[in-house]
């Protein structure tokens, strides 16, 4: 595929013009399958038809995890790719390795600068450092909740739960039991393995904490809205309403779809994947509420790299620009689930008659009204690891929330100090 | 095997020793390179800092090891490895003998019981962890399916700090015991049947026969699998990744696998080092072990 | 009695050992729709196959990791005997400390090194090649023992009567010594295919790129995606990263467990 696209790319630059042609490479990460890989590929192909020019590698790069850890490796050994899908939270780890450039830099004219500012804001906060922006949000999620119908309707129930305390009283309903009294459908399931911080921040801003401030250089981890929030979460499991233990997110929209949760708390990007497979007739919904609404941001940003000549990096604006504008942007929403990151976007025909057929792809955006920033900070890796490790404790029971967390915040300043 | 003879190659003096080190250089580069020279400079980055941005590496004495000494996560890995090695080193062991011992037998299907127990040798961890996540995945995995037919609940063994561990162990044993029963299966070929014969003839039962005769014999290569086991108890790291990621809170996280996080995640490269220093202190105390404890001709032949 | 007992435990053992991989083939040949309950009379389907094919590079993978085991091989092959043979039939200064650094190589193997090795290969300027993932492999303390004990039980005539002939030293190597230990050389290289083909760490760290990445680290990448995952898929990735060898294995069983033991005796 990729060379297909370089050999045609490079037949059409020596027929239009006989300048040399700028190569670019750009890491992806695919958080949602291989469907979606293409639908990168395609977009990318489309821009190098109409660019002769230009030439893009797009290169996939594994999980959110691997492709940063890829693109660390390769600005370490002075071969950065010029852009890069990766997480919005890696922003401070990026910017402290000295390896992004802001794109105000290359943001020359108006529209340059009115792009900059056309996409929402909940998505902008995980995408600036001192007022210069450093990110462009493109693979943008953030969690909502699925529940099944027809195990809702069989209890007599018949819209979403809009509080935390609905949705536990809801969840009970919806366990049930076999004769033996082994459960064979749990009320809700919140997955924590890997990453459990992200759906958890779920819990912690509708209970109108913030668990990161000073500029990514100070945690709240010990909040005692954050500690009510985990004890909420650990209460869920205790009171038998949803699986005990650490539960895998990989496996859980098949455990949604095998009838094992009447309710899950998952990404936006899994829309499509649960839009396909259910075997019953779904709903999605905001995350219920303790004081507000709330929930985090997610997914991945993209990056512009230092490294290139200045030729490349502007190559690289350019189709970024491109990338992100309402049309090409409607494409991947709709192939994916993901957030489209713009209202112009949403304002698009093709959006339009997307939403008209499907109303759930609605729910995200209505959400981002009372989304923050995800968990980032300096260190941002070893930081979450340590809020996750508190978390993975408390909810196996090795600790208490109170404990966990105080330990984390204990931890979390140790690492952060030099950097305030 | 025969014991090491006179070398032939007595004289001219220097030129032959000039062959010889020519022969052995282009392997010696690389065994410097990335063995021998690696181990020392891990060593003196142990006392440095990790170089970040803008800030370069300094010395730091002893820092990164003060840090080691207060890092709960470092003691609990550490203890998770000895653990992983206590649990998984001589059952593995054992069932690998018991293995070659039926094999070795007159077995209707004896292929097929070989083949059983040898494959899983012939796969690749990864694709062998991936394999048993799906069995461990609570509900539907495989291990539920057959526990629910008897009327049991639902586990989560990867999804709790007291079974992960343990559940890592199971994937382990299941991959080795083949290996190791393939060591006993040769030795075993060695025994001179005229042994056990006379032996029976004495009017020995199978298990006095066993207890005198066999296990006795086989001690060497018992002691070979044991060093090898050790070895990859404390590098065998793949399953990791796909299995837990060493949660939850670290309970099923083992020291090279926190290595390559602090190394490669939190890019610690420093302290990555001294938690490496470590790792081949511990290597070294086992080598030292089989060369004042153990007979060497068990090893080296 | 003891011998029925026997064979039941054999059969017993063989048949829970096998159970995993029987199940993974099952639901690898099966729709998604019967991962999760195992019905005898499900329809057989090729499609997971398919998908898994489409989804990665695979063929890529299995590109790079053939060329990296050969790599691999060829370089061992080269440098384990001309050390081997300078261990086993010269006699020169520093041979017993040189001999204890080979050994050391049996407990210090380069896996453990993953940091440094990582920079000495960044400052190569080799990241992300199939080279930086075959050169730490490439001499053998393993092989290096293995080929000098063979060399040691080489009858003294054998080269006696070369020498005679006027055959050079490197001469006597090939002709006399390489032949001989014919049947190590397939144990070794049975053992280090199968080693470097399953191994996944060193390139999981060192690699980048669809170019360069083997089939181990492929399945990895494939199966943590971060949506929902299809067992199945993953399952018959799974079965087709390990096929060739497995295959390999079935077919040429003997070879192999025999070449195993041979290199376990030594």
């Amino acid at each position: 595929m990729i060379s297909k696209l370089k050999a045609a790319a490079a037949a059409m630059a020596l027929a239009a013009s006989p300048a040399m042609a700028v190569d670019l490479e750009f890491y992806f990460p695919v958080a949602v399958g291989g469907a979606a890989a293409n639908t990168i590929e395609d977009l990318t192909a489309e821009y190098v038809a109409a660019n002769p020019d230009v030439n893009i590698e797009a290169i996939y790069a594994g999980s959110y995890q691997d492709t940063v850890a890829k693109a660390l490796t390769a600005a370490r050994g002075g071969n950065a790719p010029q852009l890069s899908v990766i997480l919005s939270v890696d922003m401070y780890t990026l910017y402290d390795e000295d390896l992004i450039h802001a794109f105000d830099d290359f943001a020359t004219t108006d529209e340059d600068k009115a792009w900059l500012k056309s996409f929402y804001p909940a998505f902008m906060e995980n995408s600036m450092i001192d007022g210069k922006t450093y990110g462009i949000p493109f693979q943008r999620s953030t969690p909502v909740l699925y529940y099944n119908k027809e195990a809702l309707a069989e209890a007599g129930l018949n819209r979403a739960p809009e509080t935390w305390d609905e949705m536990k009283e809801w969840a009970a309903k919806l366990t049930k039991k076999d004769d033996s009294g082994n459960v064979t459908q749990w009320g809700v399931r919140i997955p924590s393995s890997g990453f459990p911080y992200w759906l958890f921040q779920g819990l912690t801003t509708s209970n109108g904490a913030t668990l990161v401030s000073e500029g990514g250089t100070k945690t709240n981890f010990d909040d005692p809205k954050v500690v009510e929030a985990l004890e909420y979460l650990v209460s869920l499991s205790k009171d038998g309403v949803m699986a005990p233990g650490i539960i895998e997110w990989g496996a859980t929209p098949k455990a949604f779809f095998e009838g094992q949760t009447a309710m899950m708390w998952t990404s936006t990007g899994n829309l499509t994947n649960v839009r396909k497979n259910a075997p019953f007739e779904f709903g999605v919904a905001m995350l219920p509420a303790k004081v507000s609404r709330g929930a985090p941001t997610g997914g991945g940003n993209f990056y512009l790299f230092k490294g290139g000549s200045d030729e490349e990096t502007k190559a690289a604006f350019d189709f970024i620009k491109w990338i992100s504008q309402p049309t090409q942007a409607a494409k991947w929403s709709i192939a994916t689930g993901y957030v489209a990151p713009s209202p112009a976007t949403w304002d698009s025909d093709v959006m339009k008659a997307y939403v008209a057929d499907f109303p759930p792809a609605l729910v995200a955006r209505d959400q981002l009204e009372f989304a923050t920033a995800e968990l980032s900070t300096y260190e941002n890796q070893r930081v979450t690891r340590i809020f996750n490790d508190a978390l993975h404790a408390a909810i196996t029971g090795e600790k208490s929330a109170a404990e966990a967390l105080a330990e984390a915040q204990a931890k979390a300043d140790d690492v952060l100090k030099d950097y305030r | 095997m025969v014991p090491p003879r006179p070398p032939i190659k007595e004289r001219p003096m220097q030129r032959h020793w000039i062959h010889a080190w020519l022969l052995l250089t282009p392997a010696f580069v690389f065994l410097l390179a990335f063995t021998h020279i690696p181990a020392l400079t891990t060593l003196w980055q142990s006392f440095r800092t990790t170089p970040r941005g803008r800030r370069p590496s300094r010395w730091a004495g002893l820092e990164n090891y003060q840090e080691l000494i207060s890092d709960p996560i470092f003691w609990k890995v550490l203890g998770n490895n000895i653990w992983f090695a206590i649990g998984t080193i001589p059952t593995s062991i054992l069932i690998a003998l018991v293995m070659a011992l039926w094999v070795s037998e007159r077995l209707p299907g004896r292929g097929f019981v070989r083949m059983a127990y040898f494959t899983p040798t012939v796969l690749p961890m990864i694709a062998v962890a991936n394999i048993w996540l799906f069995f461990y995945t609570p509900g539907f995995g495989l291990f539920d399916q057959i526990t629910g037919f008897f009327g049991f609940g639902q586990s989560n063994v990867l999804g709790s700090p007291k079974t992960a561990l343990v559940g890592v162990m199971v994937v382990t044993i299941w991959k080795e015991a083949g290996f190791f029963m393939i060591f006993y299966l040769a030795a075993l070929q060695t025994i001179p049947p005229s042994l056990i014969e006379a032996a029976r003839i004495e009017g020995a039962g199978p298990w006095t026969i066993f207890r005198r005769v066999t296990f006795p014999l086989l001690m060497p290569t018992t002691l070979f699998i044991g060093v090898n086991a050790v070895v990859n108890a404390f590098r065998m790291i793949d399953h990791i990744f796909v299995l837990t990621g060493g949660g939850p809170d670290n309970a099923s996280s083992l020291l090279l696998y926190y290595i390559y996080e602090t190394a490669f995640r939190f890019w610690d490269t420093s302290y990555a080092a001294s938690l490496t220093v470590v790792l081949l202190a511990l290597l070294a105390l086992l080598a030292l072990g089989q060369f004042f404890f153990l007979d060497r001709k068990v090893h080296y032949k | 009695m003891t011998r029925a007992l026997n064979i039941t435990g054999a059969w017993m053992l063989a048949l829970i050992w096998v159970l995993p991989l029987a199940y993974a083939i099952w639901t690898a040949f099966h729709p998604a729709a019967y991962e999760a309950r195992f019905d005898l009379f499900a329809p057989v389907t090729f499609e997971n196959f398919a998908k898994a094919w489409e989804a990665a590079p695979f063929a890529r993978y299995f590109l790079n990791t053939f060329v990296l085991v050969t790599v691999i091989l060829i370089g061992q092959f080269i440098l384990c005997t001309l050390a081997a043979y300078a261990f086993a039939r010269y006699r020169f200064p520093g041979r017993d400390v040189l001999f204890a650094l080979v050994l050391v190589q049996l407990l210090v193997m380069p896996d453990i090194l993953i940091v440094e090795n990582y920079k000495s290969i960044r400052y190569l300027g080799l990241v992300d090649t199939i080279a930086a993932i075959a050169l730490p492999y490439i001499a053998s303390g393993f092989g290096i023992f293995l080929l000098r004990q063979t060399f040691l039980s080489v009858p003294k005539e054998l080269e006696e009567a070369a020498q005679i002939e006027g055959m050079s030293s490197l001469g006597i190597m090939l002709k006399v010594y390489v032949p001989l230990a014919l049947p190590t050389y397939l144990a070794y290289g049975l053992v280090s295919v199968s080693h470097h083909w399953n191994n996944f760490l060193w390139p999981l760290i060192i690699t980048n790129s669809v170019e360069t990445r083997p089939v181990t680290v492929g399945l990895q990448i494939f199966a943590s995606i971060d949506s929902g995952v299809e067992w199945s898929v993953i399952n018959a990735a799974t079965l087709m990263t390990s096929g060739p060898l497995l295959i390999a294995f079935l077919l040429f069983q003997r070879q192999f467990v025999q070449s195993f033991m041979r290199a376990g005796i030594k």
